[in-house]
């Protein structure tokens, strides 16, 4: 059963020892010369005012929040998406409730504007 | 599986099948970018790279030999631990996601039986989807860690919008599921020795592929990267290897990405196969990376044919359009199914 799973343990551990290689060597090999200038976050030539990390806009919470809710569901849509052929009606109705539950949610925050990125 | 004394040899076996997978996979993230280049270049009148070598064709080896010798800059002010291990996670997660996809139909030579694939699992679609999703987290951890504000916002709206169109994503492929019965990929492509797909679920498809071009950061939905207002988005501060490493996981994502179209909705390997034994086996592979090609060549035209979106364009198209109509999808894929099973 979990046999299968072996090869991708394999093809990690390759993989995380390709990458770990190439960066290390590559930061290895590289000529080092650094300065204060070079070494200042990017900001277009100009001096950075600040640090980078302040406030951002409330939206992008919003949209992980929508996206939990809305992932969770589709995550049950699948292993009911895989036996559906073997429930026939029964599985559609129950499926059909769902999703209607589920979209009076989605218009819900459609109406109160939180799918709105300019408000 | 095995026991006991064949375990090295399995190992092995397993070793040499990834490692042929991620250098087929390593030369073609190599030249979809020389192709890219090509591509574009011809589209908007130019040549493209044509100095090293024939027809540029050397132009991939020397990027990498120049970009590896680069000065690593690690900028004063970032998280150093997050900062080398955003660009770590974003590729490994990126090649990781290969691992479960067939490219042939299992041939058997001489007794031994070949399977054109690292492992079959039997929820191989969602460990895709799974593994692909993780890779927000690459670009959220280089946009935070690298203390830039191009970084930040292009960190923090590359995540946004790979989320948002992940919903999508998902329940493009749910009717494709549905009719198959299975999340195994080679199962599902057994199911369409009929009739592929794409003709089946035509509307899954297309919300499948447009939100794969969106996840994967390409135009017309690479706002994060949108160089006229944010530089270089999530990766501005990022130089030398671990810039490219990037860039690789963004077309190791791809290549995925087309690999699973193809798979989903144009039946994976399945086409004519005719002549002699050897041609018989290898014309499967043939033919699933032909249709692989053409949808890589499809995303480099459309990127050398559309403008960018705006960032509240990308969202409400996201959420307002391609999510009602990806539930639609489902609701009346199930309605249909069901009507023909009584």
């Amino acid at each position: 059963m979990f046999g299968s799973y072996l090869p991708i343990l394999v093809h990690f551990v390759v993989v995380v020892v390709v990458a770990g290689a190439i960066m290390g060597l590559s930061a290895w090999v590289g000529v080092k010369r650094p300065s204060r200038e070079k070494l200042s976050p990017y900001e277009c030539g100009i001096t950075p005012v600040g640090d980078a990390r302040g406030r951002f806009s409330i939206s992008f919470y919003l949209v992980g929040m929508l996206f939990i809710l809305f992932d969770v569901e589709i995550a049950f849509l699948f292993p009911w998406a895989v036996v559906y052929r073997s429930l026939g009606w029964f599985g559609f109705i129950e499926m059909f409730l769902y999703i209607v539950i589920l979209l009076a949610g989605y218009l819900y925050i459609w109406k109160k504007g939180a799918l709105d990125w300019t408000r | 599986m095995a026991t006991g004394s064949n375990m090295p040899l399995l190992l092995l076996a397993i070793l040499a099948k990834v490692g042929v997978v991620l250098l087929v996979l390593l030369t073609t993230i190599a030249y979809a970018v020389w192709l890219e280049r090509k591509v574009v270049a011809r589209i908007q009148s130019r040549w493209g790279p044509y100095l090293v070598g024939p027809h540029g064709l050397l132009q991939p080896v020397a990027d990498a030999l120049k970009i590896f010798f680069k000065e690593d800059i690690v900028p004063t002010e970032v998280d150093r631990v997050v900062y080398c291990l955003a660009p770590f996670l974003a590729f490994s997660l990126a090649l990781l996601s290969i691992s479960v996809i067939p490219f042939g139909e299992s041939v058997t030579i001489g007794g031994a039986t070949i399977h054109f694939q690292i492992t079959d699992l039997n929820v191989g679609l969602l460990f895709v989807f799974a593994v692909t999703s993780l890779g927000v987290y690459g670009v959220a951890l280089a946009g935070w860690s690298s203390n830039s504000k191009y970084s930040l916002l292009g960190g923090l709206r590359s995540s946004a919008q790979m989320i948002s169109y992940e919903l999508s994503l998902g329940l493009g492929v749910v009717g494709v599921v549905m009719l198959a019965g299975s999340l195994s990929l080679r199962e599902i492509v057994e199911h369409q020795s009929g009739l592929w797909n794409v003709f089946v679920q035509p509307v899954g498809f297309l919300i499948y592929f447009t939100a794969a071009v969106a996840e994967t950061n390409r135009v017309p939905f690479d706002l994060p990267e949108g160089e006229s207002e944010l530089v270089g988005g999530f990766h501005t501060e990022y130089s030398s290897f671990k810039f490219a490493m990037f860039f690789m996981a963004e077309y190791a994502n791809i290549v995925t990405v087309s690999c699973l179209a193809t798979l989903l909705f144009f039946g994976g390997w399945l086409g004519p196969v005719f002549g002699p034994p050897l041609l018989r086996a290898l014309l499967p592979v043939f033919w699933f990376c032909l249709k692989v090609f053409c949808f890589l060549f499809l995303y480099i035209w459309i990127r050398g044919t559309l403008p960018r979106f705006r960032y509240d364009q990308l969202m409400a198209f996201g959420w307002k359009f391609l999510l009602p109509l990806g539930l639609l999808n489902v609701l009346v894929t199930s309605l249909v199914l069901a009507w023909r099973s009584t």
